[in-house]
């Protein structure tokens, strides 16, 4: 598989609408940072409304059905799951067969301490190779698939790879959390932003198949979901984010946007019962303390996350440093541990760390 | 007389021209043999073969049986050999795609003078009868010059040229050939000239000439 | 010690140049025609692999339709949404100008790398490729045809994709093919998941084939260069003829030499390896002149088979020869081969040379005899296991296998044949002359057999080839012409620019006209290959004017009702389907096969359906072009007030007459390379005789001098001499005439059947044969005047050295 062809070949798609042509990396991670014109805009006091938000948005640019999960097997091991597709739209709209304007794309890892596995699958809306449908809920790539009733309580989620496989039945603990103002979450100080909703809670048990065998695991899961037409401003390389979930049953939700005017951060508690609150901007203080060399670029693998108005102060610390993502958008996606003032795990997000020197983007 | 060679020259052409036969004359009579005996190079078979129309001569002339040689063309030349002089060689005589049997009738029949009896018997007298299906290669080289003598009988011929008949055979089978030749050109009434630098085999026949510095002696 | 004898063997060919002559030129032709013929078969499958290269279909297993039609997208979609990593590919072929192109649609998304497309990435404008308009690639001359045709979408250029290709997304593929939904081929990616379950599970109808299975333009062409190649071969062999007789007779012509040099000491070994030396020197020689020469008859070949190539299968035509330097190393070692095959019975005796024995002639009855015994039996057994291969074996190689057992076998029966022929007693009439002169004439040619045997050979091969393609060639041409005649009835034919005006044309044509008859097929795969679709409407000029090889009753009508199809002869063998068997057409479109058409000099399958059933499963059926079927000598007038009434482009009417011309211009082209081959083995084997004779001629002094000296003129000799070479070449002509009528009867219903798809029934051509063999007696009279003319030239004392004591 030949991804510096196809990487080429997406960006330029993804670049579609844009005017001048500077070189895609100016354009933010993927290109989320371009223009959209012609596509739905993300306009505040929309309310959601489901299940039909749960299904596909064609008018807007980009979407995804985001799930991981950190597991335990029997033996204590600890792994984090990844299953998402993205969808990303040449033109608003849907169409039939090849001419569909939809492009998707699936991203699923298995990470444990010692290994990260992943695999990507691309297929092109219109033909069904591709999708997501609702009555009932299904989302899938290929065989990958995430289906379930229309209300998202239970889910069953497949994915398999050249080295790995898993079949993982979810169950939801608690509402769904509409991020920011119901939904509407805002991503950069000129008011980019995108809808934002997550169930924050599954249930999760089932089975990981992997080289050295079988393995049965429990855990927690979180899905997220999220659509816009250009959540990045043109000047926001990247972002870190935090799904992190307490051992005291909250839950937080936090994300931080590089630009090059300063950073853009929000965050989302969530108590014990599923309560949420938007915290103000600002409210929310990140450091990374120490980065690993992972494909060929500096990332940091150990972050201090402080909420001082909940008195949260603690370590997130990757369960496997090189949980690097190397498909066609590469980008850091792995299990972390969190340990100070409070304990539990979660997950880390990280994108737009390039390459020293080189065309990462490419 | 049967042939007469008269005054007779030939010289081998070249930037100078080499003679070698300077008015060499003789006569021979029906159904006399004569040996024709002289140093090697002497041109005794150049001689014999002028005389055999094989070859041309400068000046002179040779008569066979009433026709002068000189007023032949090739046809006639041809038509001499096949028809009135039979040749023996040395060696090579024999056409060696056909056997025994076919050689010896060949000249016979290009002459049109075919005579099975007649050559029944000169088969027998040549002890041939076993070998008639052999081809030239399967004889000894005695059994060959037989084969040839017998061809060359075969057509009756007036005049029998020989030009060392026996020179590729040992002593004893080259007198045993000999023998039979003599005996069958007696039979035949054949004249009989024969060159041989042999003085031994010379004394088997009735008259001799000696050929030296072109001229008979 | 060594150089001397080396001097001592060269000093040979010295005074025998023209030996020396015949040996290199004989050993240089058979290098050239072989390597000429590798050259180009070398350049086409460059050209095929260059273009699989570039079109990614190279290195990955791919799965195929086994009905051989179109699979639907939805297989695609069932085979990924069970796992399996696969990439659709939708190939077929468009009209651009007057040509086709070859259309190859992907999907970007999940088709693995490609070189035009690594080339293209930088050059594409930002989503172009999948944009609503699309984007097409191809090199630079399709795209300048491409950029004249303002109804299709931009073109990149793209230098890495073969010449008359188009790459582009298969989206826009399927709309400018007019398959929409279809799919030609899946490749099945390297990366597959766990656990995917097998192929028979979720695909039953389609076959997985191999990455190494050949390509299907390597397939296509199959037949023509085992044609190339057996022609190669079949010059290669009649240049081996020259040189074994040449090597003979330099062997046998030094074996005084030899035994000299083995009397004084040199080893037997020693010898050997200098003969071989000296041979191998030689084949160097010959092979560098031979490549030169080769290099040169391919360069002229390479046109007319790129023409071939092109117009005919349809495949990239190769474009200037290149040395390559397996193709160098190829000739040289072919031509060493062969010096050492042909030398090789040479190299034997003389290992075994005993040093003193009597140099003796051939014993012309006992070893005749045993070597007729040995060639027949090796030439029966070699025909036989030419028909074993027929039973055994099928396909082309079958076929030329039983060509190369009958023709070998025949060669190798040729010198027992003629020993018998000449052995037959003469019938004597009663009272005819004696004459001992045809006696010995007879013995003569017989024992000059094993001689002249090989040069024989070769002629029987090259008379018979020559018989066997010319009647091929010509049968083919008359049975092509005469449907043709049948075949083209309407009229005048008319090409619109566009369907609009197409639909202008047939409205405005239809009250001036006896009949339009719309021409509308769309390129679809039905049974694993390329087929065209012709959709008829119902019309009495077909039933009455299309010949039908076989058909099921009321055709016609059946057809008209659309409930079946009609398929061209190519289409039945190759897919084994006749009438009454089922035709998958598409998914969901499945016919009986009503009949089968005879369609010559087309490789790629036809199929002709209703013209409703067409348009109702082939969406974007282009409606451009019209048959007309008007009194002919209104058709000046009609095409005036055409040209007049619509602004149509160059070319866009053609008369029958035209098209007829322009069918045979095609059918010619094909055969031009066969014709030339012919011409040229011919040639070699002309050649192959002359350098026998002339070998042969220093032996024959000592033959025929007894016989001049019995009185036989040396003019009458020299007729002789040549009567025996016409006699030989004549009966030898004679004994071709089945021979190559066999090859004929085997290329036309076995060879051609294979390679092409269609058998022709077999004409006559006796005037043909005539003709040739005139020239055979011209070659031999020719070739055996060159050394006896000498003979009349010899002096008589020449003549007597033979019997002087002094030799």
């Amino acid at each position: 598989m030949n991804a510096r062809t196809l990487c080429a070949l997406m960006i330029a798609v993804l670049a579609l609408t844009v005017q001048t042509p500077e070189p895609a990396r100016a354009q933010g991670f993927a290109g989320l940072g371009a223009d959209a014109e012609g596509f739905a805009p993300v306009r505040p006091g929309v309310p959601l409304r489901f299940p039909a938000d749960h299904g596909p948005h064609p008018d807007f640019r980009i979407e995804w059905w985001y799930l991981t999960a950190n597991l335990t097997a029997a033996d204590g091991t600890e792994y984090g799951i990844q299953w998402t597709l993205f969808r990303n739209a040449l033109r608003p709209g849907e169409a039939e067969g090849w001419r569909s304007p939809q492009l998707w794309m699936g991203n699923a890892a298995v990470t444990s301490a010692r290994a990260h596995r992943f695999a990507e699958r691309r297929a092109r809306g219109g033909i069904g190779q591709a999708g997501v449908t609702l009555s009932p809920f299904t989302a899938w790539i290929d065989d990958w698939r995430m289906e379930g009733p229309d209300d998202l309580s239970r889910l069953r989620l497949r994915a398999s790879g050249s080295d790995f496989s898993y079949d993982l039945t979810l169950q939801a603990r608690g509402p769904l959390v509409l991020h920011g103002r119901q939904g509407y979450s805002v991503k950069s100080a000129q008011g980019q932003a995108s809808y934002y909703y997550s169930q924050p809670e599954y249930d999760v048990s089932g089975t990981l198949v992997l080289p050295e065998g079988r393995v049965e695991v429990t855990g927690k899961g979180w899905l997220d979901r999220e659509w816009s037409s250009q959540p990045l401003a043109g000047d926001q390389a990247g972002w870190d984010w935090f799904g992190l979930r307490l051992d005291s049953g909250e839950k937080l939700m936090a994300f931080r946007l590089r630009g090059a005017s300063g950073d853009f951060t929000a965050a989302t508690w969530i108590e014990a019962d599923g309560t949420a609150t938007a915290l103000a901007a600002g409210a929310f203080e990140v450091e990374p303390l120490e980065t690993a060399r992972v494909a060929g670029r500096e990332v940091p693998v150990r972050w201090r996350i402080r909420l001082p108005g909940r008195g949260l102060d603690v370590e997130a610390t990757a369960l496997n440093p090189q949980s690097w993502m190397g498909t066609s958008f590469p980008y850091w996606e792995g299990p972390v541990r969190i340990s100070g003032s409070h304990a539990g795990r979660g997950y880390l997000e990280m994108t737009g760390y390039e390459a020293r020197g080189a065309d990462a983007a490419r | 007389m049967l042939l007469t060679i008269d005054n007779v020259t030939k010289s081998w052409p070249g930037e100078t021209a080499v003679p070698v036969l300077r008015g060499a004359s003789l006569a021979l009579a029906a159904g006399e043999t004569l040996a024709l005996t002289g140093e090697s190079g002497s041109g005794k078979s150049t001689l014999l073969h002028l005389v055999a129309a094989l070859d041309v001569f400068d000046s002179g002339e040779i008569t066979i049986d009433g026709t002068a040689l000189s007023g032949l063309d090739e046809a006639g030349r041809a038509a001499l050999r096949r028809e009135r002089v039979a040749l023996v060689f040395q060696q090579f005589n024999l056409i060696p795609t056909l056997t025994v049997g076919q050689n010896l009738a060949f000249h016979a029949r290009l002459a049109g003078r075919v005579d099975r009896d007649w050559i029944d018997r000169l088969t027998g007298r040549l002890g041939l009868g076993a070998l008639i299906r052999r081809y030239p290669e399967q004889l000894s080289g005695g059994q060959q010059q037989r084969v040839a003598i017998g061809r060359a009988l075969a057509m009756r011929p007036a005049l029998l040229l020989a030009d060392e008949p026996t020179g590729n055979l040992d002593e004893d089978s080259s007198d045993a050939v000999l023998d039979l030749m003599l005996e069958l050109v007696a039979e035949t009434g054949a004249a009989l000239l024969l060159v041989t630098h042999s003085p031994r085999i010379a004394a088997r026949l009735e008259r001799r000439a000696h050929l030296a510095g072109g001229k008979i002696g | 010690m060594t150089g001397a004898a080396a001097l001592a063997l060269a000093s040979h060919w010295r005074r025998h140049p023209l030996q020396l002559f015949t040996l290199l030129a004989g050993l240089a032709l058979a290098t050239a025609l072989w390597s000429a013929v590798q050259a180009v078969n070398a350049e086409a499958r460059a050209a095929y692999a260059r273009a699989a290269e570039q079109l990614g279909a190279a290195g990955y297993d791919r799965l195929e339709s086994r009905s051989g039609a179109f699979m639907d997208v939805a297989a695609y979609v069932a085979l990924r949404r069970a796992g399996w990593q696969v990439t659709p590919v939708l190939e077929g072929r468009m009209r651009l100008g007057p040509d086709r192109v070859t259309v190859v649609g992907i999907d970007p998304l999940t088709h693995p790398s490609l070189p035009a497309l690594d080339e293209a990435a930088g050059r594409v404008q930002p989503g172009e490729l999948l944009g609503p308009r699309g984007l097409l690639l191809a090199d630079a001359g399709t795209a300048a045809r491409i950029r004249a045709r303002p109804d299709l979408p931009p073109v990149v250029e793209v230098e890495q994709i073969p010449p008359d290709t188009i790459i582009t997304d298969i989206g826009l593929a399927e709309r400018l093919l007019g398959l929409p939904g279809r799919v030609s081929r899946l490749l099945i990616l390297p990366d597959q998941p766990q656990g995917i379950p097998p192929l028979t599970e979720i695909a039953p109808a389609l076959e997985r084939i191999d990455a190494a299975a050949r390509s299907d333009m390597a397939r296509l062409t199959d037949s023509f260069q085992l044609n190339l190649t057996a022609f190669g071969l079949l010059s290669f062999a009649v240049g081996l003829f020259i040189v074994h007789g040449t090597t003979g007779l330099a062997f046998e012509q030094r074996r005084p030499v030899f035994r000299t040099l083995r009397a004084l000491g040199l080893p037997a070994r020693r010898l050997t390896v200098l003969a071989l030396a000296e041979m191998v020197l030689f084949a160097t020689l010959a092979g560098g002149a031979g490549l030169v020469l080769g290099y040169l008859v391919a360069a002229a070949l390479l046109p007319g088979v790129a023409a071939t190539l092109g117009g005919i299968y349809g495949v990239p035509a190769p474009g200037s020869l290149t040395l390559r330097p397996e193709w160098i190393a190829g000739g040289m070692g072919m031509s060493l081969a062969g010096a050492l095959l042909a030398g090789a019975q040479a190299l034997w005796r003389l290992r075994r040379l005993p040093i003193l024995a009597a140099p003796g002639q051939h014993a012309w009855g006992l070893a005749a005899a045993r070597t007729d015994l040995a060639l027949g039996a090796g030439g029966l057994a070699l025909i036989a296991a030419g028909g074993l291969a027929m039973v055994l074996l099928d396909g082309l190689i079958a076929g030329f296998a039983l060509l190369a057992g009958l023709m070998l076998g025949a060669a190798l029966l040729l010198p027992p044949i003629l020993g018998l022929i000449l052995r037959l007693p003469l019938p004597r009439r009663a009272g005819a002359p004696d004459d001992p002169l045809a006696e010995w004439f007879r013995a003569d040619m017989r024992a000059q057999l094993p001689g002249l045997s090989l040069a024989l050979m070769a002629l029987l091969l090259a008379l018979a080839a020559n018989i066997g393609v010319g009647t091929m060639v010509a049968s083919f041409r008359l049975t092509f012409t005469s449907w043709l005649d049948q075949r083209l009835v309407s009229e005048l034919y008319v090409t619109a620019r566009d369907d609009a005006q197409g639909a202008q044309i047939a409205r405005w044509l239809r009250p001036r006209v006896d009949a339009v008859l719309p021409i509308r097929a769309v390129e679809l795969r039905a049974a694993g290959q390329p087929v065209f679709v012709h959709g008829i409407i119902d019309h009495p000029v077909y039933r009455d004017n299309w010949p039908l090889l076989d058909a099921a009753p009321g055709a016609w009508e059946r057809l008209a009702r659309g409930e079946g199809v009609l398929i061209s002869e190519q289409l039945a063998r190759r897919s084994g389907k006749w009438t009454g068997a089922r035709l998958a057409l598409g998914p969901g479109w499945e016919r009986i096969v009503l009949g089968v058409y005879a369609d010559y000099g087309n490789p790629t399958g036809q199929a002709m359906v209703s013209m409703e059933d067409l348009l109702e499963h082939a969406r974007n059926v282009p409606n451009r072009r019209f048959g007309i079927r008007v009194a002919p000598e209104r058709v000046p007038e009609l095409i005036g007030a055409l040209r007049a009434a619509f602004d149509l482009p160059a070319g866009a009417l053609i008369d029958q007459a035209a098209l007829k011309a322009r069918s045979l211009e095609i059918f010619e082209r094909t055969f031009v390379i066969t014709g030339a081959l012919n011409i040229l083995t011919l040639g070699v084997a002309g050649f192959a005789i002359l350098t026998s004779l002339l070998t042969l001629w220093s032996m024959r002094l000592p033959q025929l001098a007894p016989l001049w000296a019995l009185g036989i003129t040396r003019r009458r000799l020299m007729r002789l001499e040549i009567l025996r070479s016409v006699a030989l070449a004549g009966l030898t002509a004679m004994l071709a005439l089945p021979l190559g009528l066999v090859l004929a009867r085997v290329l036309l219903s076995v060879i051609n059947v294979e390679a092409f798809g269609w058998r022709l029934p077999m004409h006559l051509f006796p005037l043909d044969w005539l003709r040739l063999l005139l020239l055979a007696l011209a070659a031999a009279a020719v070739a055996a005047a060159i050394p006896a003319r000498r003979l009349t030239g010899v002096p008589p004392s020449d003549l007597l050295k033979v019997f002087a004591n002094e030799r």
